[in-house]
């Protein structure tokens, strides 16, 4: 009854997304509240049965009920009762299920906490967002039906597939939903806009916390599933330019552009034309994410299942949605008001730097993703796109970026003055240059490139600090004084300098990985001893050991410096019977920022064993700062003039007035 | 019945979520405006002022910028009258109450199971399950849970590891077979039997690691049938076919009269008799398809098996045996072009090692081909 009450569920949340696509639209043109407000409810509802369908699909794996083939297919009885939950969004089906229910989510959360906006907007709004919703809904109940039944349950199931059988799987994929998903909701508001032909800063406002709530997903999802890749793929990498990783990066690059120029457009009514396009395409960015990933024209690790009407299924969705929504901003886009002008050298003219950078990065990393496809199939030439080409395009594109990302806070509105923000941060240019001068004196191996970097990272960080110092006045008034401003800063304000200041210990860490990572590789014999970046791991033997759906090969490294023992670390290989394949779990230990890295490889015949075993200095600055970036977001997002939803002081005195 | 009635209480539940707005009249309830967002940014230039965080100036010009805005907002606003539409409401009251249960059962119909009750595992393993007959398959899976939590009994492996091989699981019966030898202890027959299971998963082709379990068998107990039949059909696939007659011939000397395998063994010995060149290896149950089978699909098998030995030897190219094996079958097939193209990727592939390449071009000049 559970499987079919949530499919019966399912159902219902599309009939219920058709009746949103057009009564509230409807209602809109006629100007009849009740009319408008049938998106508000219907949208709860949408999210009431979504949510009980994804309930039910949990409950089922939880149960092992293999009476359903989606939990058949990748459910396994003796399976820990975590990867049991995980396991339901670790195939295509279930996955495609909660970005569904993702999107009610953010359907319900306008419709719950939307007061703040009027009622035709918001009408407009959960109409376009039923739209997509009733797409992916059809999508699902169509070719990847999770809810679909066998009438003869086999006893057992198949298991999932054993890489995804790790804690990443319970965060990455939600996470990296919550981004893409939340774009749908600025890319609705650009539509909605479009629509009522009407926009103006106060439409910024509205749509910045709901694009800020997707970025700040976004960016913990990419850098988690970074993390992931780099400790269960056991070749610590981080970043491979994968197709699947670059679909992730490109709605990132483009929704931080959005942020920005959403900034431009809030506080001073420019570049609106600029903004509704860029919504539109960071979801659509997102969208073609979803067909590159689930359509398994890209084979990976996430490409569950190739099904050929799926793919061509999404790419129906996504000519629709980008097809559609494009075209009625060509024709709707002229007739908008243009507002405030700027002079080049000043905060708009910044931000619009900021997004030229940041959407020719997009595209370099849209071609290098969908060229070698193209040629593929096209010219039937198989080739790859990798490190080099984006170490020639994208890295320089980005260096250009963090040049001038301190100076952006620091100039002011309209018209701002070039040299008095180069003065104000000449602190920061000289720390960069000590630094660069202490690198280069400390490592004489490496890249000349490295202590340039490390340099434009440090320059990045304290042009934040100066940034905070210049608006606290700090050094320049009593210290009370500076502390007070402090407290009277705005939230984004301090977003602002976490954000940017995150972006330079991602560039430290990066750098430092690169260029002073040291490797060995050999195969090792019980009580053989490695030398690596001043460690002594001395390997103390092999062991197997049971688990619940495993058998596992550990072996033992006693790790010391310095003929100081530090820890034991335990890496080990992990064989899945029911599908016959196995998996390397690397051993990690961290020491400060910096990480010890062991994975092990095939046993040979005499008892002996390949290790590879990493040095990786400062590592876990790559991912430490996409953490602080998101943290500003939070911040900024706490803002309380973003707050969603929040009554506003000035909105009680308004309700008095009787003539709105 | 009680499934039919969630549906049927969530479906108005459905329908009350499109109701209950329409039936809430006309009265504008609590929206936002663009002019609460303008009052609320001026609101902020006064914060930010007090704070000291902008100049007076810079305060006063973005304070006349806003109250345009404002002013332009507040004046487009009030054109904006709410009306009421009996009509319209009542269309969408209509599409409710009719097309969304319509629309909902004209989807769940066709794809839904509403006669199939749910098998929770726990449930199953009570033995509440009607229908839920032992087949096979879910034996299997029962004996194979059993031995991943006691890897060590050897008797569950040698009763699981035959099942395998007759369901055509090939490589878990290799992996079954080696457990057995490993906790039951060497025999000729568990010896035979692995190498059999190896031979199965080749396809029928005996390969070097197969026979080295036969040979182990043979020197275990050198009466064993199974091993010495198949070290004659080893013989055979590398074109050894006096060789393989003689195995075959001592075996049927001493073998019993009513032995299930003598005719087995006859045919094999009469194929090797009759001259000519023999076909590539095939095991007993692939001939025994085979002989059902049209020319067409036998040519198909026969060349889906060389193309199998093909990229085997393209992955490890030190079987000369096995190249030798290839270039007949080529020959065989008629394809002396690809039977040319295939030495030349052996020499190619021994050329590192003399004394492989001496035995491969021993074995081409013997196929007629000039070494």
């Amino acid at each position: 009854m559970i499987a079919e009450a949530g499919h019966y569920a399912l159902v219902l949340a599309l009939a219920l997304a058709l009746i949103q696509s057009f009564v509230p639209m409807i209602g809109a043109r006629l100007r009849d509240p009740a009319l408008m407000n049938v998106a508000r409810s219907t949208a709860l509802a949408q999210l009431l049965f979504v949510g009980a369908s994804f309930i039910a699909l949990v409950t089922l794996h939880v149960n092992s009920d293999f009476s359903v083939a989606n939990v058949y297919e990748n459910s396994h009885s003796m399976k820990p009762l975590i990867y049991k939950i995980t396991g339901v969004w670790g195939n295509h089906e279930g996955s495609m299920l909660l970005w569904v229910s993702i999107l009610a989510l953010f359907g319900g959360l306008v419709a719950a906490f939307g007061n703040n906006l009027p009622l035709s907007l918001r009408a407009h709004v959960l109409a376009v967002q039923a739209w997509i919703a009733s797409a992916f809904y059809l999508f699902i109940l169509i070719t990847s039906n999770p809810f679909l039944r066998i009438v003869n349950p086999p006893i057992e199931g198949r298991d999932l597939n054993p890489v995804l059988q790790d804690i990443g799987l319970a965060v990455h994929p939600p996470m990296l939903y919550l981004g893409y998903v939340g774009f749908s909701i600025s890319f609705s508001f650009a539509i909605a806009a479009l629509i009522e032909g009407r926009i103006d800063a106060a439409w910024a406002r509205w749509v910045r916390p709901w694009t800020l709530v997707a970025w700040i997903f976004l960016t913990l999802g990419i850098a988690m599933g970074s993390y992931w890749a780099y400790y269960e793929l056991g070749w610590g990498g981080w970043w491979f330019w994968d197709p699947v990783e670059n679909a992730s990066l490109m709605p990132w690059l483009a929704g931080t552009a959005l942020l920005h120029s959403a900034l431009v457009m809030e506080k001073r009514n420019a570049l609106k034309v600029w903004t509704i396009l860029l919504s539109i395409l960071t979801f659509s960015l997102s969208l073609l994410g979803t067909f590159l990933v689930r359509s398994g024209v890209i084979t990976s690790v996430h490409a569950f299942a190739n099904d050929p009407t799926r793919g061509v299924f999404i790419l129906l969705i996504l000519c629709l949605f980008i097809g559609g929504s494009l075209s009625l901003f060509a024709g709707r886009a002229t007739s908008l008001k243009q507002g405030g002008l700027f002079a080049p050298i000043s905060r708009e003219g910044a931000l619009v730097l900021n997004n030229l950078l940041l959407t020719v990065a997009c595209a370099v990393v849209l071609f290098g993703t969908l060229y070698p496809l193209a040629m593929e199939v096209l010219a039937d030439f198989k080739m790859s796109v990798g490190a080099p080409f984006y170490n020639l395009s994208f890295a320089p594109l980005f260096v250009l970026l963090l040049l001038a990302v301190p100076f952006g806070p620091m100039l002011a509105w309209k018209r701002g003055d070039l040299l008095g923000v180069t003065q104000r941060l000449l602190a920061a240019g000289v720390a960069a240059l000590v630094v660069i001068a202490l690198v280069w004196a400390w490592t004489r191996g490496g890249s000349a490139l490295a202590p340039l970097a490390i340099g434009l990272g440090v320059f990045v960080i304290a042009g934040a600090a100066t940034d905070l110092a210049e608006r606290t006045g700090l050094f320049r008034l009593p210290f009370a004084t500076s502390l007070h401003r402090a407290r009277g800063l705005p939230r984004s304000a301090w977003g602002t300098v976490f954000a940017h200041a995150g972006l330079g210990v991602a560039l430290i860490g990066i750098v430092c990985e690169t260029t002073w990572n040291s490797e060995y590789i050999a195969t090792m014999k019980p009580n053989d001893v490695a030398q690596v970046a001043g460690y002594e791991l001395k390997l103390d033997g092999l062991l197997e050991r049971q688990g619940p759906n495993y058998r596992e090969m550990i072996a033992q490294f006693n790790v010391s410096r310095d003929g100081e023992a530090l820890s034991v670390m335990t890496p080990s290989k992990r064989s899945f019977t029911t599908r016959g394949s196995s998996t390397t779990e690397a051993a990690l230990l961290t020491r400060g920022a910096s990480q010890l890295y062991i994975s092990l490889g095939d046993v040979t015949g005499e008892g002996a064993i390949a290790v590879r075993i990493y040095h990786k200095p400062l590592v876990l600055l790559i991912w430490w700062g996409p953490v602080l970036m998101a943290f500003g977001g939070v911040l900024s997002l706490s803002d309380r003039r973003l707050r969603v939803g929040a009554p506003k002081p000035a909105r009680a005195k308004q309700r008095l007035q009787p003539a709105e | 019945m009680t499934l039919w009635f969630v549906f049927a209480l969530m479906t108005v539940a459905a329908i009350f979520a499109v109701l209950w707005p329409l039936g809430r009249g006309a009265r504008p309830d609590n929206q936002g405006s663009e002019v609460a967002v303008y009052k609320d940014q001026l609101a902020e230039i006064d914060r930010d002022l007090a704070a000291g965080l902008i100049a007076r100036p810079e305060a006063e010009a973005a304070r006349v910028e806003i109250s345009r805005r404002l002013l332009a907002a507040a004046g487009s606003e009030s054109a904006l009258v709410p009306t009421s539409s009996l009509k319209w409401r009542r269309a969408a009251a209509v599409l409710a109450l009719v097309g969304l249960p319509l629309v909902a059962a004209a989807i769940y119909v066709p794809l839904g199971s509403p006669a199939l009750r749910d098998f929770p595992l726990a449930q199953r393993e009570r033995g509440a399950g009607p229908g839920m007959a032992q087949s096979l398959e879910n034996l299997v899976v029962q004996v194979q849970q059993h031995l991943e939590k006691n890897p060590t009994d050897g008797r569950g492996w040698n009763v699981l590891a035959p099942v395998l091989e007759r369901v055509g699981r090939f490589d878990e019966a290799v992996r079954a077979y080696r457990n057995s030898i490993t906790y039951n202890g060497e025999s000729a027959e568990r010896r035979s039997d692995l190498g059999e299971a190896i031979t199965a998963a080749a396809s029928g082709v005996v390969t070097a690691e197969a026979k080295t379990e036969f040979e182990r068998a043979h020197a275990l107990n050198a009466d064993d049938p199974k091993a010495n039949y198949f070290l004659g059909l080893a013989a055979e696939q590398d074109g050894r076919k006096d060789d393989a007659a003689n195995i075959w011939r001592a075996l049927l000397a001493k073998a019993p009269a009513d032995a299930p395998w003598r005719p087995l063994v006859q045919t094999s010995l009469a194929r090797v008799g009759g001259g000519g060149v023999t076909m590539p290896a095939l095991s007993d149950e692939t001939i025994a398809a085979s002989k059902e089978m049209n020319d067409g699909d036998r040519n198909a098998m026969i060349r889906s098996m060389v193309e199998r030995l093909a990229t085997r030897l393209k992955q490890n190219g030190d079987d000369v045996e096995g190249w030798l094996r290839l270039v007949r079958a080529y020959l065989v097939m008629g394809d002396r072009d690809k039977a040319l193209g295939a030495s030349t990727d052996a020499r190619q592939a021994v050329a590192k090692d003399s004394e492989r390449l001496r035995q491969l071009n021993e074995g081409l000049k013997t196929l007629g081909l000039d070494g």
